[in-house]
């Protein structure tokens, strides 16, 4: 990829090969958007709460549907690993963590984690006759 | 050695004239969704259930309404400043950078004020 005439260095996504570093930091922004659309649902909740019983059953009724119900999953998971993966970055900003074996620890903690909460939470609620 | 201008270095402002407050907001807002996103996550899964009079009555609680109408508000910030940044990462053109961050905003700010409404509405025992 290298230009003979002028050597220069490239941008990193240029000669990077797919790794788990660039996989985990697009799956940050991508959660990140992801989270910015579900928030039109989570409001949607609370304006139909807030305008009382009938609104919040035809509300009700959209969020049992198996289509909301299978957003819902994802949106928990990214709220997870947005929340597990933006302490990663918080540390980061400090300074901490940059070494490889930690860097690797942590991302495997912030997606692995984010896997075992979004279960734990659905376990809850299915349990509660929630879903 | 510094490669910064002296004027430069004075205004504490970096290449694109700024960007220092809206990265340190992202982060001071992050700190506090940490906090506040927790702390929704475990009312929600200590509710018994979430019908219309269990969700209304935990809402209508002082620190619940407090609490859930600052969760709103930081979350839509940080929302905010989360996608402004990704359209100037991937919105070439001026214009249509410009335009997409106003309509953008404007979102953020009429489900915030949708949100923290709504909330009020139901602590204030004004809802239908």
């Amino acid at each position: 990829m290298t230009n003979p005439k002028y050597e220069r260095p490239l941008s990193p996504f240029m000669m990077y090969r797919w790794q788990y570093t660039n996989t985990l930091s697009i799956l940050h922004r991508v959660t990140g958007c992801a989270l910015s659309v579900g928030l039109l649902l989570f409001v949607y909740w609370l304006v139909a709460a807030a305008s009382g019983p009938e609104a919040y059953a035809s509300a009700q009724a959209v969020f049992a549907n198996p289509l909301t119900k299978a957003l819902l999953v994802g949106f928990s998971f990214a709220f997870f690993y947005h929340l597990l993966n933006g302490v990663r970055h918080l540390a980061w900003d400090t300074g901490h963590g940059f070494e490889k074996k930690m860097a690797r620890t942590s991302g495997m903690i912030a997606f692995w984690g984010a896997v075992a909460l979004t279960a734990l939470f659905w376990f809850v609620l299915v349990r509660r006759g929630e879903v | 050695m510094s490669l910064r201008s002296p004027v430069g270095r004075v205004l504490g402002l970096g290449a694109a004239g700024n960007g220092v407050g809206h990265w340190w907001a992202l982060r001071v807002s992050s700190v506090a969704l940490v906090l506040l996103g927790l702390w929704f996550v475990f009312a929600l899964v200590r509710m018994p259930d979430v019908s219309y009079a269990t969700v209304t009555a935990w809402i209508a609680a002082p620190v619940n309404a407090v609490l859930l109408s600052l969760l709103i508000g930081t979350m839509l910030y940080h929302s905010m400043l989360g996608v402004q940044e990704v359209v100037e990462d991937y919105v070439a053109s001026h214009g249509a950078k410009i335009a997409t961050k106003i309509v953008l905003q404007f979102i953020h700010f009429l489900l915030g004020a949708l949100g923290i409404f709504s909330v009020l509405r139901i602590a204030f025992g004004s809802a239908a």
